[in-house]
């Protein structure tokens, strides 16, 4: 009945958007304005932002892509890493993002939802779930922080459920598991949680493909859906996008080899969205500019 | 607030021409994006808590995210009530932006009850959740054209009947005059009023600023009918 959100991510180190497999060894792809502004061309319904370093030096550069973002692009942009406090959020809000997302200082911190949530509205504040499936017959998911690194002792539906009460807005759920690596959302945890919350839930990690798009929205019950490799294998296969010089520092061998990944069948948002509204799931169209009023 | 309020009067004292459009700045939370939609529609507007510059503005908007009972209370600090009810009464240019439109309401039902703006007489109402239904509402959702009204005559000219533009909220309108009903949207089992039109008011509960060329589009068609000296975007 909601209109499913096809939401680009963006990870973002210094000043490169890079990607990553199991949000770890990051390959540098290019200069996020530019990967931004194509996303926004082609029908993006919203961006998100996150700064996978998130070392305070390099704040003041995410600040910059932010406002350089917000001034020429009207689509909603959610912006994360390493944002810890109510100042933390005002600073990066005012810089032009629409909505921050939390993760390790929700964890940290959990009040700092209940106090973000009153002080900036509930739908600015998303918090992130970065989930890994536990061995053994349990099938339970622990939520970890830090790219996965760190296990937080909290069972992953639970803590969305304890999130959702205390006044996030809505939840982005990553499969460490299955980010960065083509094989497919993970499904059962989406949907476990996207059941359990009545807040909207953005699934993230896993995506190689287009039919793992519809089957995390049909299968999944997830009310948008966060894609990297998918769109960002396309947009480096137009060159002409990128600026001159794109990606001048740090892991550029990936990008100057030419080379596909070959786990993910990379497309773009008007192949998805038109792949969406077939399969029946309702989703804002690329283009109505022709249709009769 | 208090320094930003006073820097944005040291700012409207240098910049004269700015003051014909002021965006009410109490705190509210899409005040930037708001005011990059303006600019991109033409014109730079004074963003200021000044309730002198804000009666004598010749257009304004009335932002806002965040919950309506926090929201009035700011007003009510600011002392912008009176301000904002005596500038609606002249019938000048007033856009209210998602929160910016509730406001303007009679009263509101979130957490407990909140009297509002009282400028278009109607209720604020909760969405009430149901299953697979998530509330807030924050997606892209399609307006349409209530029965018997042509939009060509109204500030939503050149947008289709059904354009998908996005939301992000729990609370939705219910004006006593049908009158007042611009576009209605469908969420949670109602077909709600998604924006309003009454003398000067032109308000959303969408964000237009957030609905990419097609939303920036009725910025461009409001300020050239609020201010029409100004030049074509």
């Amino acid at each position: 009945m909601a209109s499913i959100r096809i939401i680009p991510r963006l990870d973002i180190k210094g000043p490169n958007l890079v990607k990553g497999i199991h949000l770890e060894g990051l390959r540098v792809l290019g200069d996020p304005d530019a990967f931004a502004r194509y996303y926004y061309e082609n029908g993006a319904d919203e961006l998100m932002y996150q700064d996978v370093v998130a070392s305070l030096y390099e704040r003041n550069s995410l600040h910059e892509i932010v406002r350089k973002t917000a001034r020429q692009l009207f689509i909603p942009l959610t912006v994360g890493g390493g944002i810890r406090t109510l100042t933390d959020i005002r600073d990066v809000l005012r810089a032009g993002a629409d909505k921050v997302c939390l993760n390790t200082a929700a964890v940290r911190n959990p009040e700092l939802v209940r106090a973000a949530s009153r002080a900036f509205g509930s739908s600015t504040i998303v918090v992130a779930v970065e989930a890994i499936k536990q061995p053994g017959p349990t099938g339970r998911y622990e939520a970890f922080t830090e790219n996965g690194r760190e296990a937080t002792g909290l069972e992953a539906v639970e803590w969305a459920t304890r999130l959702a009460e205390m006044g996030a807005g809505e939840l982005i759920i990553t499969s460490v598991d299955r980010e960065g690596t083509g094989l497919g959302f993970d499904g059962a945890l989406i949907r476990a949680i996207a059941d359990a919350v009545s807040i909207p839930v953005i699934a993230h990690g896993g995506a190689g493909c287009l039919d793992h798009v519809i089957d995390v929205c049909q299968q999944g019950h997830a009310h948008a859906v966060a894609l990297s490799s998918l769109l960002h294998y396309e947009f480096i296969t137009h060159p002409e996008y990128q600026p001159p010089g794109a990606g001048g520092e740090g892991n550029t061998h990936f990008l100057r080899s030419g080379r596909t990944f070959s786990k993910i069948q990379p497309t773009d948002l008007p192949t998805i969205k038109a792949a969406l509204q077939d399969a029946g799931i309702e989703c804002r169209p690329m283009l109505v500019e022709t249709d009769a009023r | 607030m208090t320094e930003i309020s006073s820097s944005a009067t040291a700012s409207a004292q240098t910049e004269v021409a700015n003051q014909r459009l002021v965006i009410v700045d109490y705190g509210a939370g899409n005040l930037f994006s708001v005011e990059q939609a303006c600019r991109q529609a033409g014109i730079t507007p004074l963003v200021t808590a000044n309730p002198a510059l804000i009666a004598n503005a010749e257009a304004l908007i009335l932002p806002g995210v965040g919950a309506f009972g926090e929201a009035m209370a700011s007003l009510r600090r600011l002392d912008l009530e009176s301000p904002l009810r005596d500038f609606a009464q002249t019938g000048r240019p007033l856009l209210g932006v998602c929160l910016g439109l509730q406001l303007l309401f009679t009263e509101s039902e979130e957490f407990g009850s909140h009297k509002g703006l009282n400028i278009v007489p109607g209720v604020v109402r909760r969405f009430s959740a149901t299953v697979g239904v998530p509330v807030p509402q924050i997606a892209w959702n399609q307006i349409h054209r209530p029965a018997g009204l042509d939009w060509e005559d109204t500030l939503l000219k050149g947008t289709a009947d059904g354009e998908y533009m996005y939301f992000v909220h729990s609370y939705y309108v219910a004006p006593e005059a049908a009158a007042d009903i611009l576009s209605e949207t469908d969420y949670a089992g109602v077909r709600y009023c998604s924006s309003v039109h009454r003398g000067g008011i032109f308000a959303t509960q969408f964000h237009p600023e957030k609905s990419a060329a097609r939303g920036v589009r009725l910025y461009t068609n409001w300020l050239r009918q609020a201010l029409p000296a100004t030049p074509a975007a």
